[in-house]
């Protein structure tokens, strides 16, 4: 079975889900990978690391920005020559819509933000969820070639193999651009709680650090939530706080999580030194995965939480954001 | 100026939704129109205020879909129409997308379609480049802004990375996102307004297609395993041990 | 009998709700708190249309009806009290008593920008020395060519500091044969000359809400500016009062919901003796006797709002209901607490705000005492209402739409 790989990024930053798209067609038998855009350049090499057959490139200035139709025209042609089973996409802004044109051009359709696949013969049987992952539903793509695009960090990482190398097989751009790229701005950091996928809340516990004997509390609570930024920020997220801390006025009001501050309902709920009192439990009744650090393995919030971490989150707040940090890297 | 914007009906997002005999149930909660298209509305209406336009709001949907048309109304839209058939039960992204084509065909004389950036059911996303595709009109996706001016649109798209300012001559296909703004409460004119006006249903026959072949299927539909499973406590000798289990565990969960 | 909400009242209620929720939820524990009203809530409530919510279109209004007008004001108060003052004293004291009473001029003049949201209105009634007792009041108004000069002084009025006009009854006549008949009521500018006004602080609840009292001293009101006759100020006064009441009586229908609600879902989530709390009878109890009148008492004001929308006086009607909401709201709010346990005493849930705040509505707008010698008076037939002058305005849809 033959696979073509669209491997996304932007200004030559991949999108590491390409990556894991290769893995997946790597078990399923041949892997072209196609790179748009001159920056991307460097990536072939790394597609070829990644496990890659043949890397199609296309180096025309007049892909060096993204617009979707003269990238679909090109993906487009270069599906039609090469004949693919299936084609591949990470599910990004940009992936998505690449996917979504390529089935009409190609008239077919697209199993979009796929979780997992299993192959029958040479059908994809794509899972995917519905209704905001409250459930999900099995599908298959009934035309010709079988279009997918897969959801970040639900397929594994490929293992790479640096001694691994092949060509840039250069191809044409085809068509032309209806869109004008004016250029880029930088967008605004701050994620809001009620919309975050990520929070980091941090509760009473980041007034208690045996380390920091001597300083008063506002200085323990300012470090405690420090590290919980810093965690929050590596994983994209925003930070919480239960009402303790609010009241005794060591984060503003904006930041409560619970009965009178905001409900959330993030995929990930990472609830540090909070007891997990009724009101802020029901706060998060919405999360989707909740873990909990606390000293207390009584805690009520370990009641609610998924996973959990009988420790001091001056220790294991630190040693997680240097984890993520290493896990997520490029 | 004419905008046409495409909006669906969906369950409520507070609603509990569980899978009974193979069917989807939301048991009490109302459908509502699907919040991200409000935003596409509350985008038609603002270039409405700025420069003067018709809006028609348009669905594709059972008689019940009227509701989120009426909102629609309520909020502003000067026109709905229905798109009903009853060969259209189990259409997906790439039908609906054909079908809607279609309508905006038969509207004629749009200058802007606008979408909101995926609905909360299927939630494939497909459908506004899908669309702007079949009508051979550029896409403009992901809007956090937009700007008309002089039979241009421009439009800034927020990507991972930041933002992507780009331009098109009109007409021209649209998607928004939250930063277009907070969708405005219909108004009590615009309720009355609503409540009061005939919303014409177009079935296939009106838009002169034929049912579109499928081309997703669905095989099966299952709820998330569930969740009432007991804390597992990771361990470890040092917390650094611990912290790389606990990343494992939670990439494993998929929720990243 | 139709009992159910048409398409039209459903979206009003929803939009309503939606603004009440998502604006002014969020921040008015903090205004509670520090017993200041929210800076913007007039002007936003002016934006969506609220003030003119009941007047016809060409007065400046929306043009929805008298229901719609109840069912906002069930839907603010569910959040806070003094979302729905604002209603009680802008739009029914003041606005639909001006409806009612005022001739064309007076309507197009002074209701248009209330209407519109453009002026705040509300009504000065009560004084340090009078309440339930209106004949009593001893605020005058002495009539000097074109004009009438007031001297007094009102106490308890709603808006009293942030309003541009207020409705105030006064003594024109202090000879008349009966005290009630020497009054007659005016539609007095604030800023004009000899008026002083403050806020009243210290109060028990809505104190997110501004309360206080206005001083008049020789302040001139053009002739213009009585609303119906001399003489007719008591009949006026009480036409606002039933205007009035009834917003009360919708709102106070929206905090037994938001008790029942709160309760339900507290309910289900406590654990003691090894379940919900939900599951244990006295609780049950509670939350049971909060749906029942809950549904009474939405019954009685969707009655007032029909019997208003035939435009047929609903003195009676509105009195009964009034009296059973605002009781019954209070019970709710403190059964509520109940449910709540501990975590009820605090202001981190909402149900000791409604307590506090709902405590006022069995006092003012016509105290339960005065409401029962009014029901006593329907029943036995010693008190019979007799034509107005001026009719409650009914509800036409289409006179009420057409344009200005």
């Amino acid at each position: 079975m033959k696979t073509l790989v669209y491997i996304d990024h932007f200004k030559g930053e991949v999108q590491p889900a390409s990556w894991e798209a290769i893995g997946v067609a790597r078990n399923w038998g041949t892997v072209q990978a196609v790179i748009l855009g001159a920056s991307g350049e460097k990536l072939v090499k790394q597609a070829y690391e990644y496990g890659a057959d043949e890397v199609f490139f296309c180096d025309d200035s007049n892909l060096d920005d993204y617009r979707a139709d003269l990238f679909a025209s090109t993906l487009g042609a270069l599906a039609t020559a090469q004949s693919p089973d299936v084609i591949l996409f990470p599910t990004t802004t940009r992936g998505r819509e690449l996917a979504a044109i390529l089935a009409v051009d190609l008239n077919s359709g697209v199993l979009a933000d796929v979780t997992a696949l299993e192959l029958e013969g040479t059908l994809l049987v794509a899972t995917r969820p519905i209704y905001e992952g409250k459930l999900f539903e099995k599908v298959v793509c009934l035309g010709r070639p079988q279009i997918a695009t897969l959801r970040p960090r639900a397929f594994p990482r490929p293992s790479r193999d640096e001694s691994r190398n092949g060509s840039a097989i250069r191809i044409e751009k085809q068509g032309e651009s209806a869109v004008q790229v004016e250029g880029y701005a930088v967008s605004e950091s701050r994620v809001s709680l009620t919309d975050a996928g990520v929070i980091v809340a941090g509760g009473r516990g980041v007034t208690n650090n045996p380390a920091m004997a001597g300083a008063d509390e506002a200085t323990i609570a300012r470090k405690g939530f420090e590290l919980i930024g810093e965690l929050a920020s590596v994983l994209g997220g925003a930070v919480g706080a239960s009402r303790a801390v609010v009241d005794a006025g060591y984060i503003p009001y904006s930041h409560q999580v619970g009965q009178t501050g905001k409900t959330v309902a993030p995929d990930l709920y990472i609830a540090c030194g909070i007891s997990g009192a009724i009101q802020h439990i029901s706060g998060i009744r919405g999360a989707k995965l909740v873990v909990a650090i606390n000293k207390d393995p009584e805690a009520p919030i370990f009641k609610v939480a998924r996973y959990g971490v009988v420790g001091d989150l001056f220790q294991v707040v630190p040693a997680l954001t240097e984890a993520f940090r290493k896990r997520l890297s490029k | 100026m004419k905008i046409v914007t495409c909006i669906k009906q969906v369950p409520d997002t507070e609603a509990k939704i569980s899978l009974e005999n193979g069917k989807v149930q939301w048991g009490d909660s109302p459908l509502v129109i699907n919040p991200f298209d409000e935003y596409a509305v509350e985008a038609a209406l603002q270039q409405k205020d700025k420069h003067g336009a018709t809006v028609v709001a348009i669905c594709i949907g059972p008689d019940s879909a009227r509701e989120a048309l009426k909102h629609a109304l309520a909020m502003g839209a000067d026109e709905a129409i229905l798109i009903s058939d009853a060969a259209l039960e189990n259409l997906d992204a790439q039908g609906a997308a054909q079908v809607l084509a279609a309508a905006i065909r038969k509207i004629g004389d749009a200058d802007l379609v606008i979408f909101g950036r995926q609905s909360i059911d299927s939630g494939t996303g497909l459908t506004p480049a899908q669309i702007a595709r079949r009508l051979g009109w550029p896409l403009l996706s992901l809007a956090g802004s937009i700007e008309l001016n002089n039979g241009r649109v421009r439009v800034e798209r927020v990507i991972e990375e930041g933002r992507q300012i780009v331009s098109a001559a009109l007409p021209a296909v649209l998607s928004v996102v939250q930063s277009i703004g907070e969708p405005r409460y219909p108004s009590f004119m615009g309720i009355r307004r609503a409540s009061r006006a005939t919303i014409p249903t177009w079935s296939l026959a009106d838009l002169g297609i034929s049912a579109p072949t499928p081309l997703v299927e669905q095989r099966a539909m299952f709820a998330p395993p569930s969740r009432e499973q007991p804390c597992e406590f990771i361990q470890g000798e040092t917390v650094t041990e611990i912290a790389e289990k606990l990343v494992e565990k939670i990439l494993a969960e998929k929720v990243l | 009998m139709d009992f159910s909400l048409s398409p039209e009242h459903q979206m009003v209620q929803k939009m309503v709700r939606e603004f009440a929720q998502k604006e002014v939820a969020p921040v008015i524990r903090e205004y509670d708190r520090k017993q200041e009203p929210i800076p913007w809530v007039l002007q936003r409530m002016g934006e969506l249309g609220l003030l003119g919510i009941s007047f016809p279109v060409r007065y400046g209004g929306q043009g929805m009806d008298y229901l719609s007008l109840g069912l906002a004001c069930e839907e603010l108060e569910a959040v806070d009290s003094t979302l729905r003052v604002v209603m009680s004293v802008h739009v029914g004291l003041c606005g639909l008593t001006l409806l009612q009473w005022g001739t064309e001029e007076q309507k197009r003049r002074f209701l248009t920008p209330l209407a519109k949201g453009e002026k705040i209105g509300c009504g000065a009634f009560s004084e340090p020395g009078m309440g339930s007792d209106v004949a009593a009041m001893r605020t005058t108004a002495r009539r000097e060519g074109d004009f009438y000069i007031l001297n007094g002084e009102k106490m308890w009025i709603s808006l009293a500091s942030k309003a541009d006009f207020a409705l105030v009854t006064a003594r024109t006549n202090p000879a008349a044969a009966r005290p009630s008949e020497g009054l007659s009521t005016f539609l007095v500018d604030l800023h004009s000359e000899g008026i002083t006004r403050g806020d009243l602080h210290g109060k028990m609840g809505m104190r997110a809400g501004s309360t206080g009292w206005i001083h008049f001293r020789d302040v001139r009101v053009p002739l213009e500016n009585r609303i119906g006759e001399e003489g007719e100020g008591f009949k006026i006064t009480m036409s606002a009062f039933d205007h009035g009441r009834y917003t009360v009586a919708a709102g106070a229908t929206g905090v037994i919901r938001a008790a029942l609600e709160a309760s339900t879902r507290y309910a289900r989530e406590r654990v003691a003796f090894g379940k919900p709390i939900a599951e244990h009878q006295l609780i049950q109890q509670k939350i049971a006797a909060m749906l029942t009148d809950y549904e009474i008492a939405r019954l009685l004001y969707w009655q007032v709002g029909w019997l208003k929308n035939l435009g047929r006086r609903c003195t009676r009607e509105t009195s009964i209901a009034k009296k059973f909401a605002t009781e019954a709201a209070f019970r709710a709010a403190n059964e509520a607490i109940q449910v709540h346990g501990a975590y009820g005493y605090m202001d981190e849930y909402d149900m000791e705000r409604h307590l506090r705040n709902i405590r006022a509505t069995i006092i003012y707008e016509g105290s339960s005492e005065i409401q029962t010698l009014i029901q006593a008076g329907y029943a036995l037939g010693m008190r019979q209402d007799k034509p107005l002058r001026c009719e409650p305005p009914a509800y036409d849809a289409e006179e009420w739409t057409k344009p200005a």
